[in-house]
């Protein structure tokens, strides 16, 4: 559980329109988890730049924030990855954009390079704003899969830091487990009694991945468990967007093949079409 | 095992009342079944033979329950085609795998194929089906035979037909012409006139029987021969032995050429389109409300199509005419089916001589009107107020179907629709981008209520996917589907997602659609609004006469007049009356808040297709104070007492003995309903001209004929209500 202490955060910078926006979530987030604060520049170092980083840094200063500008030269993904092993990143912070074009999928962002590739927890953030935007409902991946215990303590964790009202785990349960195909009346009956039992079957499952978790996490907030029935990966990224979740907490991808971006499953559908603020668990 | 036994006991309670709906059904499908093998020119029996077959093997096999299978007229196209261009023995091989693909897709579970044509592309290609047979066969009808190259050609000979006709100097053939127009005509005012005795006997077979009995009155009583022309005529069927001995042997040598599988292909689409259609529109009259096996089947279908090949048949499809006939006659198991096919063949084992009695051109006369009732102007009036849009989609359909064939015609629809859709969205990537992505979210919220959620578009290229999560919820179940994440729902979809509402809203569940405003005002959809304006049309000034003393009665009676159309019909649905029809609207409402007498005037439609009749009538609708046991009260006639032989059952009351003869009382709990009627009540009844009363949990329903009330009537009826409702809640 010592893994997700989020010790230090590091954050990718450059020169666009969203700097100050990036730099204030960055660093809100480092002051919330007492972590010290790496900013990431891929190119020279000047002084025109450091002091732009400077003036958009100087109001969390007072609050003691620890941060530390790091400028190196070189291609943005290695440069990123290599600087996060370096520095001990364990939590990266990208601001994304909220459309990418339909092209850029398949040649493969920045972005989603470094998502893929990351060896650190990674979280996207789709709006990033100057001012705090609340957040009020975290919604968690509650799949059957030895990640999934320290994701979802990780988002008990953030909830309980950020002071959330409400995290709701999802069990996302393949359409395959329901063996049944409907056709008529008895076979519906028969697959709404299946689904039945895997519903409570995921629901007793979570259950005990919560009672590990511990209790100064839990105790302000509302706990939903909420199975859904679809496209693992997919499904729960509509449904966050449904209920209009402020941050999806996610496990990291196991394997990622050439396959696995030109047949989207789990983790590349969230990527392509980002519901909301997205935080991958490593 | 208990509820086995008592659906067994069930299936026997019902067996009469499936025979006799088999029987009336048998006898649309004789002079169907031979006019439609004929127009597509095979020998008049193989469509009875197909009728039979399929009866037997669907009704066996089958995964629907009110249905009836046999010979289709959305074929006589292609079947048409496939014999002009490969022969009589090549098409029966045809069929033969037609049915072997059909049974391979009801295995893999693409029974569901039609949903990926657009409804307007459907509708299209139906109403070119239409014109095909109406075009060709008119000129049958008219005693005027020509051969024309295609669809389009027949239709322009039709004027030039009439003119030929009127200078007919033949007499012969101007009897053969006279014929087929009255015979039209009969098909067109059989639905006119609502007289029980007439309706038993449906319009195909009173068609039969008078030129039957037109030729037996020429033999027998003017010993003259028959004075149509023999060339029109149906040609000798023959007889049992002669069918036996005489089976076709399907020949398969063109198995390996080009148009065999094109005629293959457009068998088995146009057969899969019209029997699911078909089925949809069936499983909705469902008085048990039933789901049908879609897949099952298509099996069921196709193995039966097999057999029918075989045996020197054509395709056998679920017909949507005869199964609402069905339906309408009592119809509640497959039972019905079998009897159907087992009257037919009771049929030609007797009368096969008889048929030869038939004008030919009377027979044709059922055809254009078959054919007409697929093209009519209302269908084309129906998809305007849809849309300009599903014009252009619907006509594109048609006129490629028409010119060059089935198949092109469902894919140039296809092509239009596509073309479309991107036109009113301006965006090619939209679909492209998200067509092979899950879009539908289905989940159960902690109420027990479902939530689906369809993000990007819904259109015919993957409504599958909201259809299988909308068919996985138990139809009892409250469920809301919301848009407001989609970028574009056509109009497939809405009328798919309407369907569903209906069938939900009969099983006692709840679809509610929402987003839909968000979309319309954003891209100004132009479907989705469509769909959703409430049907209200303005009768301004121009009140009829009719109109006018309806206000005064409302004065008279003190209530409030409303001319306007209304579609608030809930009240209505509970009436085992209006359990297999249609309501569409109430108008003319005479009303008042505390009162509970409510009159109107009621527009329904009772059967489908060529079966389908609309039906206006005034009833009084009175909210009892009381809950009142189901009943139904009758008039007893003739009818009735058949009705009893067929196994409804006559609820007598005790020391009224009149009553019981001259009323004929139905319902589900005799006790209730015995200490419900007493002296006071009975003796109401007695007194009193016959009205059909009606109860259920809501109120009484009341009315005295099957079509609107004269002014006179109206007061009478109203002063009946009045006077029943003042004696009920005394009781």
């Amino acid at each position: 559980m010592n893994t997700i202490a989020f010790k230090t955060i590091g954050i990718g910078v450059t020169f666009s329109p969203n700097l100050e926006a990036n730099i204030n979530e960055a660093a809100r987030f480092a002051l919330c988890f007492g972590s010290k604060l790496v900013l990431i520049h891929v190119g020279e170092a000047s002084e025109q730049k450091s002091k732009a980083f400077q003036k958009f840094l100087s109001p969390f200063k007072t609050k003691n924030l620890e941060y530390e500008v790091l400028f190196k030269s070189g291609n943005p993904v290695d440069v990123i990855l290599s600087s996060t092993v370096e520095k001990k990143v364990d939590l990266l912070i990208i601001g994304a954009l909220k459309k990418e074009n339909f092209l850029k999928y398949y040649l493969g962002s920045i972005a989603r390079k470094i998502t893929r590739q990351a060896k650190c927890s990674v979280l996207l953030l789709i709006n990033p704003s100057i001012e705090r935007v609340p957040c009020k409902h975290i919604v968690v991946n509650g799949l059957k899969d030895p990640k999934t215990k320290e994701t979802v303590t990780a988002a008990f964790l953030v909830g309980h830091k950020l002071g959330v009202d409400k995290v709701t785990v999802v069990e996302e349960i393949d359409q395959e487990e329901v063996s049944v195909n409907v056709d008529d009346d008895k076979s519906l009956r028969k697959s709404t009694i299946i689904k039945e039992r895997l519903r409570l079957r995921e629901e007793a499952r979570v259950k005990t991945i919560l009672s590990t978790i511990p209790a100064n996490y839990t105790k302000d907030t509302a706990i939903k468990s909420q199975p859904i029935f679809g496209k693992r990966g997919y499904s729960i990224g509509h449904y966050a967007q449904v209920v209009r979740a402020d941050l999806l907490v996610m496990n990291a991808p196991t394997k990622m093949t050439f396959w696995d971006r030109l047949f989207p499953h789990d983790i590349e559908h969230i990527l392509t079409e980002l519901p909301t603020d997205v935080l991958i668990i490593q | 095992m208990r509820t086995k036994e008592t659906s067994f006991r069930g299936f026997i309670k019902a067996l009469p009342q499936n025979m006799f709906s088999g029987l009336v059904v048998s006898l649309i499908a004789l002079p169907l079944g031979l006019g439609l093998a004929m127009a597509s020119e095979a020998p008049p029996i193989a469509g009875v033979i197909t009728a039979i077959i399929g009866g037997i093997v669907v009704s066996i096999l089958g995964g629907s329950y009110v249905t009836i299978s046999g010979p289709g007229n959305g074929l006589v196209g292609v079947v048409l085609v496939a014999i002009t261009t490969l022969g009589l023995s090549a098409t029966y091989a045809a069929i033969i795998c037609s049915g072997i693909i059909l049974i391979i897709l009801g295995f893999l579970r693409l029974g569901k194929l039609a949903d990926y044509f657009p409804s307007s592309a459907i509708q299209g290609m139906l109403a070119a089906i239409g014109l095909i047979i109406l075009g060709k066969q008119f000129h049958i009808m008219m005693g005027n035979k020509i051969v024309r190259a295609n669809g389009i050609e027949y239709l322009i000979e039709i004027p030039n037909t009439i003119f030929t006709v009127m200078n007919f100097q033949d007499k012969s053939l101007i009897y053969a012409a006279l014929a087929g127009v009255l015979s039209l005509g009969i098909m067109v005012f059989y639905s006119k006139i609502r007289n029980k005795y007439l309706q038993l006997i449906p319009a195909p077979m009173w068609i039969v029987i008078i030129s039957v009995g037109f030729s037996y009155y020429y033999e027998l009583i003017l010993k003259m021969p028959n004075p149509i022309s023999g060339n029109y005529m149906v040609p000798a069927i023959p007889n049992i032995q002669e069918i036996l001995t005489d089976i076709p042997t399907p020949n398969f040598e063109m198995v390996g050429t080009l148009p065999f599988w094109s005629s293959v292909i457009a068998l088995t689409l146009i057969a899969s389109i019209e029997s699911l259609l078909s089925i949809k529109a069936v499983d909705k009259l469902d008085v048990q409300k039933r789901r049908s096996n879609v897949n099952k089947d298509i099996k069921a279908l196709g193995l039966a199509t097999v057999f029918s090949g075989f045996l020197g048949g054509l395709n056998v499809v679920t017909v949507i005419a005869r199964s609402s006939v069905n339906v309408n006659n009592g119809g509640s198991n497959r039972s019905s089916n079998l009897f159907h096919a087992l009257f037919l063949v009771v049929f030609i084992l007797l009368f096969s001589t008889e048929l030869t009695r038939i004008p030919l051109t009377a027979l044709m006369a059922i055809l254009v009107y078959t054919g007409y009732k697929l093209a009519s102007p209302d269908v084309v009036r129906r998809i305007f107020t849809i849309g300009k849009e599903q014009l252009i989609i619907f006509f594109a359909t048609l006129f490629v179907t028409l010119k060059v064939g089935l198949i092109s015609g469902i894919v140039a629809g296809l092509i239009a629709t596509f073309i479309i859709h991107i036109v009113v969205t301006k965006s090619l990537s939209l679909f492209i981008k998200n067509i092979l992505k899950p879009n539908v979210l289905m989940f159960k919220e902690e109420d027990g209520s479902y939530f689906v959620s369809v993000k990007h578009f819904c259109s015919f290229l993957n409504f599958n996917m909201l259809k299988s999560k909308l068919e996985a919820i138990p139809e009892q179940s409250d469920v809301i589907v919301d848009f407001s994440l989609c970028g574009f729902v056509d109009h497939s979809v809405m009328e798919n997602v309407h369907d569903y509402q209906e069938l939900f809203h009969k099983k006692g569940g709840n679809i509610g659609v929402i987003g839909l405003e968000i979309l319309g005002t954003k891209s100004e959809h132009p479907f989705a609004l469509r769909r959703l304006l409430p049907l209200q049309n303005i009768i301004s000034d121009n009140k009829t006469k009719r109109q006018k003393n309806l206000e005064l009665i409302a004065d008279d009676f003190e209530l409030t007049y409303k001319p306007l159309k209304s579609r608030k019909v809930e009240f209505l649905e509970n009436f085992i009356y209006f359990k297999t029809k249609k309501i569409e609207h109430i108008f003319n409402q005479l009303s008042a808040k505390k009162d509970p007498c409510r009159l109107f005037d009621i527009t329904f439609s009772e059967g489908e297709f060529i079966a389908k009749e609309v039906v206006r009538s005034t009833m009084l609708f009175i909210k009892t104070s009381k809950t009142l046991p189901a009943f139904t009260l009758d008039r007893e006639g003739l009818l009735e007492r058949l009705y009893v032989l067929a196994g409804y059952k006559d609820i007598d009351i005790k020391n009224h003995a009149d009553f019981s003869k001259r009323f004929y009382l139905r319902g589900e709990n005799e006790n209730a309903i015995r200490s419900l009627f007493n002296d006071e009540l009975v003796r109401f009844f007695e007194s009193n001209a016959y009205y059909h009363i009606e109860s259920s949990k809501s109120g009484v329903l009341i009315f005295s004929k099957e079509r609107v009330a004269s002014i006179k009537e109206i007061k009478a009826l109203l002063d009946f209500g009045i006077r029943l409702n003042k004696i009920l809640s005394q009781h």
